[in-house]
This record gives structure tokens, sequence and C-alpha cells, in this order.
């Protein structure tokens, strides 16, 4: 762990670089899996193999209940870009299912616009 | 991880999600603004980062090499069964979203909080550079009052922020969840009247005009 790292507090739950725990990579297997992107558990979910890390439980067992791709990463105090890697492979293993929201890098549809707009009017 | 697991997660019903950003200086009330109308307690992640376009930490290790840690806000509203909206806070110079691969792309608009006090108002100045040539989100400004915050009319704030004549300038109180509600409305009003279909006559003229300041 850095110096830096000490100082801030971050990811004190490992003293493992983050491209250790996505196994060397920096991107995700897929890109469609955005920040706001929601995350839940298969139902019934298929058994992690045993060579799965403590990461990949911890996230799985966070999304037990549907949750966003950020919030999973902030609750396990683990980097957005880490937990991104992880969630991608977890979906491709059939572990996690993602809801994509708009397609990403388009603005949402006028039609979603106008739902949010209703939705926080009757707020 | 303080909150209960019943505010935790959204309902299953849930199958869209949507994000604005809230973006503004340093102590402009971002995450005041988010914690108002938030149904969870505001997270907060960062990002350490050696590079501008990668997520994890550069492989190379070159001596030397700027390291930013970026934090960022964020919170939740479930606005219908089936929709989920997430506000994230950000730093309002364009360079920091980029950190956070993803963090605009798709975004539905931004909410600039502008500080109108003496001597805060030019930290915006910055914020809306690289928002009208940076990015073409729709976005409107949202001047947070401080109970010593002098009010300055529309006009006035236009020019001294050279916005254009249709970018909304809307009037909030960051603390205050109806008020905060007011300004995201207006926002994600302004962003379905630009998202009207191309040729279309009749845009949206139903919702009220946007609360403009008044002096």
């Amino acid at each position: 762990m850095t110096p830096r790292e000490k100082r801030s507090g971050a990811y004190r739950d490992t003293a493992l670089r983050p491209y250790v725990l996505t196994k060397g990579r920096a991107r995700p297997s897929r890109n469609t899996i955005g920040i706001d992107t929601l995350l839940v558990a298969a139902d019934p979910a298929p058994p992690l193999p045993v060579s799965a890390g403590r990461q990949e439980r911890a996230l799985l067992a966070m999304c037990r209940g549907l949750l966003s791709l950020v919030e999973a990463a902030a609750r396990l105090k683990l980097p957005v870009s880490v937990v991104r890697v992880l969630a991608s492979d977890l979906v491709d293993s059939g572990h996690l299912t993602a809801r994509a929201g708009s397609p990403r890098a388009e603005q949402p549809s006028r039609e979603l616009l106008q739902e949010v707009l209703n939705g926080l009017r009757a707020l | 991880m303080g909150s209960a697991l019943s505010d935790r997660y959204l309902p299953g019903t849930v199958t869209k999600s949507v994000k604005i950003l809230v973006v503004g200086s340093f102590g402009v009330g971002k995450t005041t603004l988010i914690g108002s109308v938030s149904e969870i307690t505001p997270l907060r992640t960062e990002e350490t980062m050696t590079q501008v376009s990668e997520g994890v930490d550069d492989l190379t290790g070159l001596p030397g090499k700027a390291t930013t840690t970026v934090a960022m806000d964020f919170g939740r509203i479930t606005l219908d069964e089936s929709l989920a909206l997430y506000l994230f806070g950000a730093p309002g110079q364009r360079r920091f979203w980029d950190l956070w691969e993803g963090l605009a792309e798709g975004a539905a608009g931004v909410l600039a909080l502008v500080d109108t006090r003496p001597g805060r108002l030019e930290a915006s100045f910055e914020v809306f550079d690289q928002l009208e040539i940076g990015t073409r989100l729709p976005f409107v400004v949202a001047v947070n009052h401080f109970p010593d915050t002098v009010r300055h009319s529309a006009e006035e704030l236009r020019t001294a922020l050279d916005l254009l004549p249709e970018t909304p300038i809307v009037d909030c109180d960051a603390r205050d969840r109806a008020s905060a509600l007011t300004a995201l409305t207006a926002l994600v009003a302004h962003a379905v009247d630009l998202a009207a279909p191309a040729g279309d006559p009749t845009p949206d003229r139903t919702r009220p005009a946007a609360q403009e300041v008044v002096s």
C-alpha cells in the first residue's frame, strides 16, 4: 500500500493493487455496464468456482438485492473501475444479472425523460 | 455499513436507471442538495488514478507521474416502480468527469450549482466554460442561496456567467427538499424540451416556466 493510500484511508480492506484483483485487466469484458447499471444476483445463483476471489464473493453477496454498480462499489469500499471488471465477469458467468438503463453514451429517450419528469413532480 | 438493509436495495421491479450530474465548485452545496432529496444516505466513492484514460493503476509505474484522488458523492431516488434516478455530485471541471469513465455518458443533464456571494462567483467560471464547450448535455444553472446571498437578477447572472439566453436559471436552497426537487424538475423539463424530435412543432409547453431569480 502506498503512503498516499494510507493517508486517504482508501481501500483499507486489501493490500493488493487493483490490477491484481482484476487479474491484470484494466477494462471489463463488456462495455454495457455503466456506473448506474443495476445489478442483482441470479436466482438461483450457480455456485462460484473455488478460484473466485474474496472481492467477487463480496460483490455477489452485496447483490442479493437490486442496486447499482456504483452503490455496490461504495458499500464494498472498492474502486468503481475494479467492481466494473468483477461485475462484468460475474454477468458473463451467469452469477449476476445486469439491468441496463438507457443505452450507454446516448441521451435518454424523450419518453424516458418524460417519465423522470412525471416521477419528480409526483414526489 | 450503517444503513439498514431495507434502505439499501431497490424494489425488484426497477428495470431502468437515469442519472443526473450535480456539478459546481468546492463547497457550493452539491452534497447538501443530493442529501436533501436522496432516499439513501449519500454514499462516497473514490478513485485513485495515475492517468485519465485507464480505470486501473498504470502498470508501467513511471516515477513522478501525478496521482489524482477524485471523490464523488451520490444519492438515489426511486421515482416509480420501474425507474430509479441517481444523482452524482462532481467537481465542475470536465477533466474530473473524464476520470470517472462513463460518468457523463448517457446522463439526462447537468444541474450546475453556483454560489453568487462576493468572491465566490468567480469559482464557477471554469465550470461554465467546460459545460458550454465540453459537453452537449442539457444543463440548468441553480443559484444556491446562502443566508448572506445577495439576490441578483437573472439577466445580471446571465451576463456575469456569459450564459446562453435559453439556459434556464433557477433559484434554490440546497438544504430544502422541495426547493432542490424544483431545481431538478426544471432541469429535466429542459432536457425534455431539448429532446423533442426534430421538426416537432409542439414541444412540451404545459410545464410551468422555470422559476427565475428575481431581484
